[in-house]
């Protein structure tokens, strides 16, 4: 503030924030945050998208939305994916960063191995997988027929897709939350573990006691980009079952995308939307309070 | 490692076992990228009988087919475009914003900041259908443009919040000499800010490429001519129209994800920093 009293207001300041700040505020304003109203708004609608909407209909959408067995499947998965991704993604990326935070040969070869498959396209490494899975072709039918077994078509079967896709999962993001624990590895104080070693504490104990608590403000993180990545889900779906089969493996996403945009039914898919937003929202409010707050 | 072998030369199960866990891992992540590469090179009857090994014949048509087809060019063209025109908008859009939010206070700058900052807490998909209708009533769509501006501006809130931390950085004290000999913002801005700042602008450019580059939902929603697909959508046409055809559809793969490996292969510790970075810091 001090500053300001050498700088009177025809310095420029405030014709620079009027030529620097609108282009950012515009552009955010009508493709962020307007159509989020117009989601709440149209979702009070019957509408298809033409002309004005006019058949109000109230909360009705939401009614049909929460009352479909697609929606509560769909939500069913999300929770599956955020499951997975703390029970078996997270556990699995901190093992890995413990292993390959110190270098060695090989070391970084690995990280970058592991680190790929978070930067190819989801597309992609659906169709990958979707030939991996193949009952005819793929990797894995392979595997069956050498032990005579005959193939599962995982994909094709609403008891396995979503197993398939959750494979997928892990197999594209846990590369990404290891490079994170490696970071914040690294950037570790080493002269606390070197005091306990000479202290005498076993491997076990300094991880258990050091290592674990320094690393918990990165593991809140990686939390928090499992939840929000798996409400975000869909690129990665789409080419693996498109949500199917009988609605097996849609996520809210793809949900939204199979019954609100293809059918170009604006007011339901609205109300998906609606409905994913406040989701997210309250999640990241909720998350940001009680478990970032020291950060 | 050399060290803890000079103290225990005999056998250490410790060692193996992480060797052993390290290898499993490694054949998981890199068997079906492998395989794909491969499997581009053989005879769908080979594919079948033979999915796991090196081609007993390289069928390099394959490859070479695709290679000449005008819609492998016109697919990457098109995210080359799409991308290009989003990392160059957002840099811009949100360096001025964020110069703005660094060094030039006013009545409501905060407020405007957490306005921003919003975008951080939900998806593009949340509001796709109304984006779709927004985009349509601009008469934007099936345009690039249709596809760049909603990625711009969804890329906004993390891009001001990495390029303003690193703007408030620059000494304060080398601003006010600059004002003093009579720069104005403008040309601080232009002169002073954006040369200093080269690392984040790569960070924020870089991750902005490759959310554009991989996109799949709002071009999808956007875009109705196959001539203006940018690569992800291609694959998924391709994989639609060559269905059984495995041996084509995996060349196609690995020819669309050839430039994001090598792009990765080349600057690879740049992509992971700013990859990482966005997320911690954002």
């Amino acid at each position: 503030m001090t500053a300001s009293r050498a700088r009177p207001f025809s310095d420029g300041r405030l014709a620079t924030a009027a030529l620097f700040l609108p282009p950012a505020l515009v552009l955010f304003s009508l493709f962020v945050v307007m159509p989020i109203g117009e989601a709440a708004w149209y979702s009070g609608f019957n509408w298809n998208g033409f002309g004005a909407p006019r058949n109000w209909v109230g909360l009705e959408n939401y009614r049909q939305v929460i009352d479909s067995r697609a929606f509560g499947l769909a939500f069913r998965n999300n929770l599956l994916i955020i499951a997975v991704s703390l029970l078996i993604q997270l556990p699995l990326a901190l093992t890995l960063a413990l292993m390959l935070a110190e270098r060695f040969r090989g070391s970084v070869a690995l990280r970058m191995l592991f680190f790929m498959p978070y930067v190819l396209a989801e597309t992609a490494t659906g169709l990958i997988f979707s030939f991996v899975y193949d009952g005819d072709y793929g990797l894995l039918a392979a595997v069956y027929r050498l032990f005579g077994a005959e193939a599962p078509h995982l994909l094709a079967s609403p008891q396995t897709s979503m197993l398939a896709v959750l494979i997928v999962i892990v197999w594209k993001y846990f590369g990404f939350h290891m490079m994170l624990f490696i970071a914040a590895l690294q950037g570790m104080d080493k002269s606390l573990l070197e005091a306990a070693r000479i202290d005498g504490a076993s491997r076990w104990q300094s991880l258990r006691y050091i290592v674990i608590p320094l690393l918990k403000p990165t593991i809140k993180l990686s939390v928090f980009f499992a939840i929000i990545g798996s409400l975000q889900l869909f690129d990665l779906v789409m080419p693996l079952t498109r949500g199917g089969p009988a609605d097996s493996s849609n996520t809210l996403v793809t949900y939204l995308y199979n019954f609100g945009i293809l059918r170009m039914r604006v007011g339901f898919g609205s109300a998906i939307g609606v409905i994913l937003f406040l989701v997210c929202v309250t999640f990241a409010f909720t998350y940001k309070r009680w478990v970032l707050r020291d950060e | 490692m050399s060290e803890a072998r000079a103290q225990q030369p005999a056998f250490d199960p410790a060692v193996l076992y992480k060797g052993l866990f390290l290898a499993a891992v490694a054949v998981f992540v890199a068997t079906p990228l492998i395989a794909t590469l491969l499997g581009g090179f053989k005879s769908l009857g080979e594919l079948r009988s033979n999915p796991f090994g090196l081609p007993v014949e390289w069928e390099w048509r394959n490859y070479a087919d695709i290679l000449a087809s005008k819609r492998y060019w016109q697919l990457l063209g098109n995210s080359v475009v799409i991308s290009t025109l989003t990392v160059i908008l957002s840099l811009i859009v949100s360096s001025m914003a964020a110069f703005v939010f660094a060094h030039i206070k006013f009545f409501g700058r905060e407020w405007l900041l957490s306005y921003l900052t919003l975008g951080l807490l939900f998806p593009a998909a949340t509001a796709i259908l109304p984006l779709f209708i927004k985009v349509r009533d601009l008469g934007l769509l099936d345009t690039y443009m249709g596809v760049v501006l909603p990625q711009v501006a969804f890329s906004l809130a993390m891009s001001v919040l990495l390029l303003r931390r690193f703007f408030k950085d620059i000494p304060e004290e080398l601003m006010e000499a600059a004002l003093i000999d009579g720069c104005s913002y403008i040309n601080f801005f232009r002169y002073v800010t954006l040369p200093l700042s080269r690392p984040i602008l790569a960070t924020v450019g870089t991750i902005a490429f490759v959310h554009s580059w991989n996109a799949y939902l709002v071009p999808l929603v956007m875009l109705n001519t196959d001539a203006r697909y940018p690569w992800p959508l291609g694959i998924m046409v391709y994989q639609g129209e060559y269905s059984a055809e495995w041996h084509l559809i995996l060349a196609f793969i690995t020819l669309t994800l050839l430039p994001t490996i090598l792009l990765f292969l080349f600057a690879q510790k740049h992509i992971v920093a700013g990859l990482t970075a966005g997320a911690v810091k954002g």
